[in-house]
């Protein structure tokens, strides 16, 4: 596909330089700033071969599961055609941000939010969809207002407030808040491109995933491969966080980035580092050394960044003080209407917090590994996954620090806030 | 050709009813609630049945309490739900 017109194409990039793709519009982007730097987008002219366009350029979603998007787009679109009675599809971009380490979704709305607008507009029409929504939390919302009063399409579009809890961003939480007013996650036995907001197909995607589909359908699929990795083209944005000085930074990244590079970008010195949470609260901590950002490789290499939160830890810190303290808010986060998570993530907890307050029982990582192994695939959401995902990779990384807990070894503080 | 016999955790109150109608399927967990037998991860919330479990499976659907079980035929696709 030759390139529309627009001014952002740039000979390739070295890996891992920082890149300015998505807030290429600069701070705060109003529509004219927007169209100036991207080039005008039609819905209607990209929309026949948006989803193709979306296959070739390999894009997954940036919202946690790196689900390939046009395989979700179009899942919804058919299910919406193969009905008795037709039903066009509903379209959700979702700008739910409730994991406490995550800014860069809000930082998109705030800066570029006319390239998730047009993201929505060109992906509802490739579905033939017809009604819109972006729902995002309470201090986007302003924003979001005034850019979809300013964009030519954003009439049709209607805002919904996202509460700020941990899991108002799940897919079926975000369709059942929309309708009900209730941000918890529904049961999966119908999937939500065969029926989700009032019983429509309805397809939900991340507000970052709307504004890579925007780009990719000014510049193409090559443009979009043009940095990254085969297996993870294009780039991500990411909300780093660490110790001391170092403020909370947006990057945006190449697929496949190296995890030292990150941080370095970041301003930190992975040497000082004494572990780095990458995905968030249901992600991993790793040693930084050894690892490339992806949804997909070896887990000994590749470490998922899920929605993209990546926490640094500095080695004054300790492990096992900050997971219990993570623990604790994702037990309270459960929306304890499942009771393996309801009961489970509590009880994990509990334990996790009794290892880093260093009582001296040896059984304590094994009872917690056998609560992991039970509360695992038995809720209606990821949350007893994420949360046992978290604490195997505390145990595997702070093993050295467990082991001082519990023979009464260990000289540090413990402490940590969130 | 096995049936898989969906879990609605949000409904489930843990009786556990259906740990006895199907014990060979269902073990309960510490607070009750159902656990599939040696099942991981998508497997513990649609389980794969056997035929010889068949009418077991289908009086925990007609008796759970909370109506929180659903039997799918892979055949027919889509979940058949009693509500
Ligand atoms: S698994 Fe936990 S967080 Fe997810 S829906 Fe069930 S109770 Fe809520
Ligand atoms: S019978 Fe129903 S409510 Fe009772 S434990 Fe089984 S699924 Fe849950």
């Amino acid at each position: 596909m030759s390139p529309m017109p627009g001014v952002l194409p740039q000979p390739p990039l070295p890996n891992a330089q920082p890149l300015a793709r998505l807030l290429a519009a600069g701070a705060e982007a109003g529509y004219a700033r927007h169209v100036d730097t991207f080039g005008p987008l039609d819905p209607d002219a990209v929309a026949p071969g948006l989803l193709n366009l979306l296959d070739a350029s390999g894009l997954t979603g940036r919202g946690g599961a790196a689900f390939a998007t046009w395989r979700k787009a179009l899942a919804t679109s058919q299910s919406g055609r193969k009905r008795l009675v037709p039903a066009r599809p509903v379209v959700i971009a979702n700008g739910a941000e409730g994991e406490p380490l995550s800014f860069k979704d809000r930082t998109l709305l705030a800066h570029a939010p006319h390239l998730v607008i047009d993201g929505l507009l060109a992906v509802t029409r490739a579905v033939s969809g017809t009604q819109m929504y972006l729902y995002a939390p309470a201090a986007s919302l302003p924003g979001v207002q005034e850019a979809v009063s300013g964009h030519p399409g954003g009439r049709r579009i209607q805002l919904v407030e996202s509460p700020e809890t941990f899991i108002s961003g799940e897919a079926s939480a975000v369709v059942n808040s929309i309708a009900t007013g209730s941000a918890i996650p529904l049961d999966k036995g119908r999937r939500l491109s065969d029926t989700g907001l009032k019983g429509r197909p309805t397809l939900v995607l991340n507000v970052e995933t709307l504004a890579h589909v925007a780009l990719i359908a000014r510049f193409g699929a090559d443009w979009f491969r043009e940095v990254g990795t085969p297996t993870d083209p294009g780039t991500r944005l990411l909300s780093v966080s660490g110790p001391g000085p170092c403020p909370d930074v947006v990057l945006e990244v190449p697929g496949g980035a190296r995890l030292t590079d990150v941080v370095q970008s970041a301003g930190m010195d992975p040497a000082s580092l004494s572990a780095v949470l990458v995905g968030g609260y249901h992600g991993r901590w790793v040693r930084p050394a050894a690892y490339v950002l992806s949804p997909r490789g070896p887990a000994g290499h590749v470490v998922r960044p899920g929605a993209g939160v990546i926490h640094a830890l500095g080695a004054e810190q300790c492990g096992l003080g900050a997971t219990a303290g993570i623990v604790a808010y994702l037990a309270g986060q459960s929306a304890r209407q499942c009771g393996p998570c309801m009961f489970g993530l509590p009880a994990m907890a509990g334990i996790f917090n009794r290892i880093a307050a260093g009582e001296q029982d040896p059984r304590l990582p094994e009872e917690l590994g056998r609560l992991g192994t039970l509360v695992s695939g038995r809720g209606a959401c990821h949350h007893p996954d994420g949360t046992a995902q978290l604490i195997s990779s505390a145990l595997e990384v702070f093993a050295d620090d467990v082991r001082s807990h519990l023979t009464g070894r260990c000289s540090g503080s413990g402490s940590w806030t969130p | 050709m096995t049936a898989t016999l969906h879990i609605d955790w949000t409904r489930c109150d843990g009786r556990g009813l259906c740990t006895e109608l199907l014990a060979g399927v269902l073990v309960r967990d510490d607070w009750g609630y159902p656990v599939a037998r040696g099942r991981q991860g998508a497997e513990r919330t649609d389980v794969p049945t056997r035929p010889s479990d068949a009418d077991a499976a289908r009086d925990a659907v007609s008796l759970c309490p909370k109506l929180a079980l659903s039997l799918r035929d892979p055949a027919s696709g889509g979940p058949q739900r009693r509500r």
